[in-house]
């Protein structure tokens, strides 16, 4: 067949592609459908192949400017019409243009009778005509198994399909042929059998009531592709597949730090606050002020500039903006200035991969520098705790990889311990506070931990939550023999405590006064004691000089005597003794 | 393609116009068959050969045949709703049925064209 030098050829250097437009199946298939063959997409009943199959001849046609032709077993192209205008497809715009035909064909089993030989050449030169006539390079079968409930000579059928896909090969057309699932196989009737190249399996299943859509590829001849089994959404701009579990570890890291909104909340982070792109999570028991802190923290950044994105999975945009007014802050002024925005939405609306691929498209769109997740045990209605971290992860790893910082809240139960997130998910956390309500003397009071921070240094203090007019403030709580006491309680030891210093300082001080009066006393005593001191002193000095004079009269007496009775002449005894002559001359 | 009528009336397309005609030709017991086939292959030449045979066999005199080769004409083969070839429409009288095949089974035929009480 002069095909099979066109089919070696593209395998030799690469398999070429058609790429879809279809959001993520194009990076899950590494580029697209196998170009210029037909690709089987099954699944169960409204899980979305006709869209699929549609949306690649409807992206092709507007993208790509590849015409396609859509042969409808089921729908009539009116219904079609219809049904796709809700997702913002225009068909009959798309047909007036000459880039989509449509062709609806219609079996009715009870319309027809076999009487012999036939085959399938029928719905051949439609096809062939249709693809001539607007050059079509896409087409789409859908679904062509009903081709078995009108016709009843399988063999007939099985050898005309195998010719029908042979020839949508040599048209070199990519084709979408869907298919329904079968019991045991991916088709009813076996289409796999004849669409050898690629197989897409879509899947809907329903669990604890809510539906998830995935999609897996299950073979593609010739590429690689991704295995897994991917979520994806199906909303008004379309198909969505989300390829978020091939995301690895290999995010970067930024040493920039984001303030948190509440200053002495940085201080004790270090000082400077979080890391840009880290993950933190806080965690505490209801009305502990979760929603507060991350209401501040989305203002801070608000006020940087910066975009965030809320996901309220508890509350709706209003309630929360209205809420934090009374704290102070006016998170509506920045909804207003296009900076924040909101994406709330009940845990149960959908399931948990649907609420992951519906938050990857809002970041996606919005670009936002912080996300807030408030709060993620909610998710748990959606899901298991299994289920619930394997998202959450992604999620986190997914932010990480795009430098968006993530602020999640985590509402914990009061029966069980403060320090298990709910989803049990801290490890994948960077920084962890905890708000745990402290009750006693009849009041509870919140008080922040910082459980952990990896990568900075923090403060082990706790310290005491106050949400005011003026926002939330962070103070030291009492820490002293009493123990740790918060609020009114601190207020009053504190209180105890001045009264206590205040006796202290006056105690002193009058010790002090004491000591200057006793020092004054003994003065006093020293300059009376010093004054009879020298009044003796004077008295001795007096009698001392008394006795010398009697000494020298008695002396000069001697003297005269002698001389008188011409004696020899003596020594003078007061030179020898030392006393001082000025005692004579007294 | 080949005619073979012996009546002027075109193909019919408008809903009210068929309901009409049918009105008026079901008395008279007359036939719109139209046979598409794909090409002079052996399974067109017994088809035609066949039901040339059944409607002058059965219906002579009372029977619009149109043989279009969906080969030439692509467009009446989504037009008159065309999946296997080759393919008898028995346009009138209501109901509307479709034969498939080679119409090598007179009898299933008859009796899908109401014609089998006449034998």
């Amino acid at each position: 067949m002069a095909k099979s030098d066109k089919k070696t050829k593209p395998i030799v250097d690469e398999l070429l592609k058609t790429p879809t437009g279809i959001n993520g199946l194009d990076e899950i298939t590494s580029g697209g459908l196998p170009q210029g063959r037909p690709t089987l997409v099954c699944g169960g009943t409204g899980c979305g192949k006709t869209l699929l199959a549609m949306e690649f001849l409807v992206r092709g046609a507007t993208q790509f400017g590849e015409p396609g032709v859509f042969l409808s077993f089921e729908e009539k192209s009116e219904e079609l019409s219809k049904n796709f205008a809700s997702l913002g497809f225009d068909l009959d715009d798309l047909v007036a243009q000459n880039k989509l035909s449509i062709d609806y064909v219609h079996l009715e089993p009870s319309e027809i009778e076999e009487t012999g030989e036939y085959d399938l050449e029928g719905l051949i030169i439609r096809i062939s005509h249709a693809i001539d006539t607007l050059g079509a390079k896409r087409v789409a079968l859908d679904t062509i198994e009903a081709l078995f409930s009108g016709l009843s000579n399988e063999s007939i059928l099985r050898s005309e399909l195998r010719r029908l896909f042979r020839f949508l090969k040599d048209k070199g057309v990519t084709a979408i042929i869907t298919g329904e699932q079968g019991e045991r196989t991916f088709t009813r009737f076996g289409l796999e059998e004849y669409v050898a190249d690629c197989v897409i399996f879509l899947n809907h299943t329903v669990s604890q009531q809510i539906a998830t859509r995935r999609l897996r590829i299950v073979k593609y001849r010739g590429s690689a592709h991704g295995t897994n089994e991917y979520p994806f959404l199906i909303d008004r701009q379309g198909f969505s597949v989300m390829p978020i579990s091939s995301i690895g570890l290999d995010h970067p890291a930024s040493t920039e730090r984001i303030p948190t909104g509440i200053p002495r909340l940085d201080t004790m982070l270090g000082g400077k606050g979080y890391y840009r792109g880290s993950s933190v999570l806080v965690t505490g028991t209801a009305g502990t002020g979760k929603s507060s802190m991350a209401a501040h923290f989305v203002d801070a950044a608000c006020k940087r500039g910066e975009r965030s994105l809320y996901f309220a999975f508890e509350e709706s945009q209003n309630q929360i903006i209205r809420n934090m007014h009374s704290i102070g802050i006016d998170l509506g002024r920045w909804v207003e200035k296009g900076l924040l925005q909101f994406q709330n939405a009940r845990p149960s609306l959908y399931g948990l991969e649907m609420h992951l691929v519906v938050m990857h498209k809002a970041i996606d769109a919005f670009k936002p520098g912080v996300v807030v997740v408030d709060p993620i045990s909610n998710l748990v209605a959606a899901a298991t705790e299994a289920e619930v971290k394997s998202m959450l992860s992604r999620l986190i790893d997914y932010l990480k990889m795009k430098q968006i910082t993530a602020f999640c809240t985590d509402l914990t139960s009061t029966s069980g311990s403060l320090e298990r997130t709910e989803v049990g998910m801290s490890s994948l956390m960077d920084t962890w506070l905890l708000l745990q309500a402290m009750e006693g003397s009849g009041e509870r009071n919140r008080g922040l931990y910082l459980l952990k921070s990896r990568g900075m240094a923090h403060s082990n203090q706790v310290r005491e939550f106050i949400l005011s007019n003026e926002g939330a403030q962070l103070k030291d709580v009492y820490v002293g023999p009493g123990g740790v006491l918060t609020g009114s309680a601190r207020l009053a030891q504190e209180a105890r405590d001045k009264a206590e210093s205040l006796g202290v300082k006056l105690e002193i001080e009058r010790k002090q006064r004491e000591i200057e009066r006793k020092k004054a006393a003994i003065e006093a005593q020293i300059t009376v004691l010093r004054s009879q001191f020298e009044d003796e002193k004077d008295e001795l000095e007096r009698l001392i000089a008394k006795e010398k004079q009697r000494g020298e009269t008695l002396d000069s007496e001697t003297r005269t005597l002698a001389k008188a009775r011409q004696a020899d002449e003596l020594p003078t005894q007061q030179d020898s003794t030392g006393k001082p002559r000025k005692g004579d001359r007294k | 393609m080949s005619k073979n009528t012996d009546s002027e009336t075109g193909p019919v397309q408008d809903a009210t116009e068929a309901f009409e005609l049918a009105l008026k030709e079901a008395g008279q017991g007359r036939y719109v068959l139209r046979l598409y086939v794909a090409g002079m292959t052996p399974n067109s030449q017994r088809a035609i050969e066949n039901v040339q045979k059944i409607c002058e066999g059965h219906m002579q005199g009372r029977y619009e045949l149109e043989i279009i080769d969906i080969y030439q004409q692509p467009i009446f083969a989504k037009e008159g709703q065309i999946v296997a070839a080759p393919t008898l429409v028995k346009e009138l009288p209501p109901p509307l049925r479709k034969f498939i095949g080679d119409m090598s089974k007179t009898e299933k035929i008859l009796a899908g064209l109401d014609l089998r009480k006449k034998d």
